[in-house]
C-alpha cells in the first residue's frame, strides 16, 4: 500500500511539474495558480469540458487525473492535491481515516441503464425483480412470462437472454447493485453492494465499452452501461418500475429528477431508487472532496482560495449548462444551495473564506 | 585503474538487477501475506471462491490457476504441429537456403507483433468464426484465448529448436546418408535423438511465454471466475484477473490478487529454470 502511494505521490508531482511547465507559456495573469486534483474517471468528459471553459475565463490552470475514485481518495489522503473525485462517497469510517474534515461537494449526475440488443423492440419495461431474476440466471428467454406482464403491448421473442456485466471492479457495477440491493431483497442477500460482485450467470467484459460490444454483437443480450456512455453511442435501453410505480426511460432530465426531495446535509447520498416523481430509479452523483481546512501541505492562502473559486464556478449556472453536451445530467437547485453551504463552510487556518 | 572502474560499472549494475528482482519477489509476498494469513496458503490455491461481498469475503486461486494452465498447455498442443514442422523447414531440410531465410523471418516477425494487435484479431476476426462455426455460442473462452495464445508462442518455440536442430554435426548426418538413410531416416535416427531434448527445452520456454500473457487472453477468455473444465468454458487466467481486477481492489482483494500475481511469478520461474536445466545439459 505504501509504495502504492509513493509512486502516486511521485506520479502527481511530475503531474505538477509539467502542468508548471506548460503554465509558464500561456500565463494570463500573474495571481492565477495551478489546481490539481485526481480521482474518478467516471465524470472526467465532463470535467475535461468544464476546466476547458473555466481556464478560458480564469487566470488558473487546471489539472485533473483520471486516476479512479479510490486513487482520489487516496491522493487526498496523502495531501498532494486540492481536491479528489470520487464515485462513492466516503463510509463514516473512511472519513475518520482522513487527516483531517472531507467535504462532500456534487457535481453533475448520472445513470447506469440497462441496454439491450432485442431487434424490433423499440420500448422495453423491466423492474428489479425482472432484472435480479436475468442475472441470476432464474429468468432465461425474453418471452418469460414476468418480462411479458411489464410489457402488454410489445411481441417479445423466444430468444435466450444474455445478461452482460463488468470484468473489471467499477462504480458502474456499484451504483447498479446498490439500486439492486435496495429494490430486492433476494439481490441483497445473495450479491449484494460493490464495486465488482460474485457473479454465477452470464458474460463478462472490461469497461462500459467491453460491455456495449458485446450487447451489440450479442442478439438477446442485456448489460448495465454508464449513462454518459450509452447516450454517446445511443444505444438503446429500458425503462426501469421507480417505487413510484412509473416505468421511466434514462434521460438528463429524469436523472435530475432522482435528485428532488431531502437531500443530506453533507451531500453524502446514494439517490438510487428514489421516490421522487418521474426519478430515474438509477440514477448518481459524483462528488468533489475537498478538506474543509484548506491549510495543510504547506499550500499558500490565495491557492485555497483559487480552488474555492473554481468549486463555487462548478455549482454556477453556466457550469452547469455544460452536463448535458457531454451526456450528463445537471444538479437540481436544492441539492446546489445545500453544495454551496458546505463550501462556505471553507477556512483557512480557521479563518472563512 | 580504468579497468577496475569498469569492472566495478559492470558489478554495480548487475547486483542492482539482482536487488530489483529480490525486492519484487519480497514486496510481492509482503503484500500477498494477508491473503496468504486470511485464508491458508493451501487453502488459497485450493479455493474455487471468489466473492467479494463484505459479510463473507473470500477468495481463492484455484480457476485462474486452472484456466492459466488448461490455456498454455492446449496453445502448447496446438502450437507443436506448426512450430516442429517450421523448425525441421528452416533448420534442416532447406538450412540456409533463401526459403528458409524468408520463412525464419516471417515468423520471427510473428514474435514481435505487440500482444494488443493479436488481442484485436482475436476479438473482431477469431471470435466471429468461432460463433459461426458453432463450436461455442458467445465465442470466448478457453479455446479461442489457445489458438490466439498458440500462434504467439510458435514463433518462440520453432525459431529455437530451429537453432538446436542446426547444431547436429554435419558428421553424424553424412554418416547417416552414407549408411544408406534417407533423409526422414536421418531425422529420425539421428537429429531427433540429439537436439530433442533442446527442442523439448524450447518448448517449455515458449509454454512459460504463454503462461504469463495478459493483453490478449484478457480480451479473449470471458473474464468470468468460474473453474473452466471444458474447451468453450470462460474463465479467467491469474494475467488476465489481475488485469481485471486491480483498479478498483483494495484491502483483502488487493492481497489476494498480489498473491496470484506471486505465484504466477513462482510459476513462470520454475518452468523457465526447467527449460534452461535443459538446455544446459544439452549443451553439456
Amino acid at each position: 500500500m505504501k509504495t502504492v502511494q509513493q509512486f502516486l505521490a511521485a506520479a502527481l508531482s511530475l503531474l505538477i511539474l509539467t502542468s508548471c511547465g506548460a503554465k509558464s507559456k500561456n500565463q494570463t495573469s500573474d495571481d492565477g495558480v495551478v489546481i490539481t486534483a485526481a480521482g474518478a474517471t467516471f465524470p472526467l468528459p465532463y470535467y475535461n469540458l468544464a476546466f476547458k471553459t473555466y481556464q478560458q475565463n480564469a487566470a488558473n490552470d487546471v489539472t485533473y487525473g483520471g486516476v479512479g475514485s479510490g486513487g482520489g481518495i487516496r491522493s487526498l489522503k496523502d495531501k498532494v492535491v486540492d481536491f479528489g473525485g470520487t464515485d462513492a462517497y466516503l463510509s463514516d469510517k473512511e472519513l475518520a481515516n482522513m487527516p483531517g474534515a472531507v467535504l462532500h461537494i456534487p457535481t453533475c449526475m448520472g445513470a447506469v441503464v440497462l441496454a439491450y440488443n432485442l431487434a424490433g423492440v423499440d420500448q422495453l419495461n423491466l423492474n428489479a425483480i425482472a432484472l435480479e431474476g436475468i442475472y441470476q440466471g432464474t429468468i432465461t428467454s425474453w418471452d418469460d412470462p414476468q418480462i411479458a406482464a411489464l410489457n402488454p403491448s410489445v411481441t417479445l421473442p423466444k430468444l435466450a437472454i444474455t445478461p452482460v456485466y463488468r470484468s473489471d471492479g467499477s462504480g458502474t457495477t456499484y451504483v447498479f447493485s446498490d439500486y439492486m440491493s435496495k429494490a430486492s431483497t433476494v439481490w441483497a442477500a445473495n450479491k449484494g453492494t460493490g464495486k465488482s460482485l460474485k457473479w454465477d450467470f452470464g458474460v463478462a467484459a472490461k469497461g462500459n465499452p467491453g460491455v456495449a460490444g458485446i450487447i451489440k454483437q450479442t442478439p438477446g443480450a442485456i448489460g448495465y452501461i454508464g449513462s454518459e456512455y450509452a447516450f454517446a453511442v445511443k444505444i438503446p435501453s429500458a425503462s426501469l418500475q421507480n417505487p413510484k410505480g412509473e416505468f421511466v426511460a434514462a434521460t438528463t432530465a429524469t436523472i435530475s429528477a432522482a435528485a428532488n426531495g431531502a437531500h443530506a446535509a453533507d451531500s453524502r447520498q446514494m439517490i438510487t431508487n428514489s421516490p421522487a416523481e418521474g426519478a430515474y430509479p438509477i440514477s448518481c452523483f459524483t462528488w468533489i472532496i475537498l478538506y474543509k481546512e484548506q491549510a495543510y501541505a504547506s499550500r499558500e492562502k490565495n491557492q485555497a482560495v483559487q480552488t474555492l473559486s473554481l468549486l463555487k464556478w462548478m455549482l454556477s449556472a453556466e457550469a452547469q449548462a455544460l452536463t448535458t453536451k457531454v451526456h450528463y445530467a445537471p444538479l437540481p437547485t436544492n441539492v446546489i444551495e445545500v453544495a454551496t453551504k458546505n463550501l462556505d463552510t471553507v477556512s483557512f487556518n480557521g479563518e472563512t473564506l | 585503474m580504468k579497468d577496475l572502474l569498469f569492472k566495478k560499472a559492470l558489478f554495480t549494475a548487475s547486483l542492482l538487477l539482482l536487488l530489483i528482482g529480490a525486492g519484487m519477489v519480497y514486496t510481492l509476498f509482503d503484500g500477498a501475506l494477508p491473503a496468504f494469513d486470511a485464508f491458508g496458503f493451501f487453502k488459497f490455491i485450493g479455493s474455487t471462491a471468489w466473492d467479494p461481498h463484505p459479510d463473507r469475503e473470500a477468495y481463492g486461486a484455484l480457476p485462474f490457476i486452472v484456466g492459466t494452465l488448461f490455456t498454455a498447455f492446449l496453445a502448447l498442443l496446438i502450437a507443436i504441429p506448426f512450430a516442429l514442422p517450421v523448425a525441421l523447414f528452416t533448420g534442416v531440410y532447406y538450412r540456409g537456403t533463401k526459403a528458409a531465410h524468408i520463412i525464419g523471418a516471417i515468423v520471427d516477425l510473428l514474435a514481435g507483433i505487440p500482444s494488443i494487435v493479436y488481442g484485436l484479431w482475436g476479438f473482431y476476426t477469431l471470435r466471429p468464426w468461432i460463433i459461426e462455426s458453432g463450436f461455442s455460442t458467445g465465442g470466448f473462452g478457453i479455446f479461442t484465448s489457445a489458438v490466439v495464445l498458440a500462434i504467439m508462442i510458435i514463433p518462440y518455440a520453432s525459431s529455437l529448436s530451429a537453432e538446436f536442430l542446426s547444431m547436429v554435426p554435419n558428421d553424424l548426418k553424412e554418416g547417416a546418408y552414407s549408411l544408406g538413410a534417407t533423409r526422414l531416416d536421418m531425422i529420425q535416427q539421428v537429429v531427433f535423438p540429439f537436439a530433442g531434448s533442446g527442442i523439448f527445452a524450447s518448448f517449455i520456454l515458449a509454454l512459460g511465454r504463454a503462461l504469463g500473457e495478459t493483453m490478449a487472453v484478457t480480451m479473449l477468455i470471458g473474464n468470468t471466475n468460474n473453474l473452466p473444465l471444458s474447451l468453450t468454458a470462460t474463465g479467467n487466467t491469474m494475467a488476465s484477473v489481475i488485469a481485471n481486477q486491480f483498479g478498483e481492489a483494495d484491502g483483502l482483494k488487493l492481497s489476494a490478487l498480489i498473491a496470484i500475481a506471486f505465484l504466477l511469478f513462482i510459476l513462470t520461474a520454475l518452468i523457465n529454470l526447467a527449460g534452461k536445466f535443459i538446455i544446459k545439459r544439452f549443451n553439456q
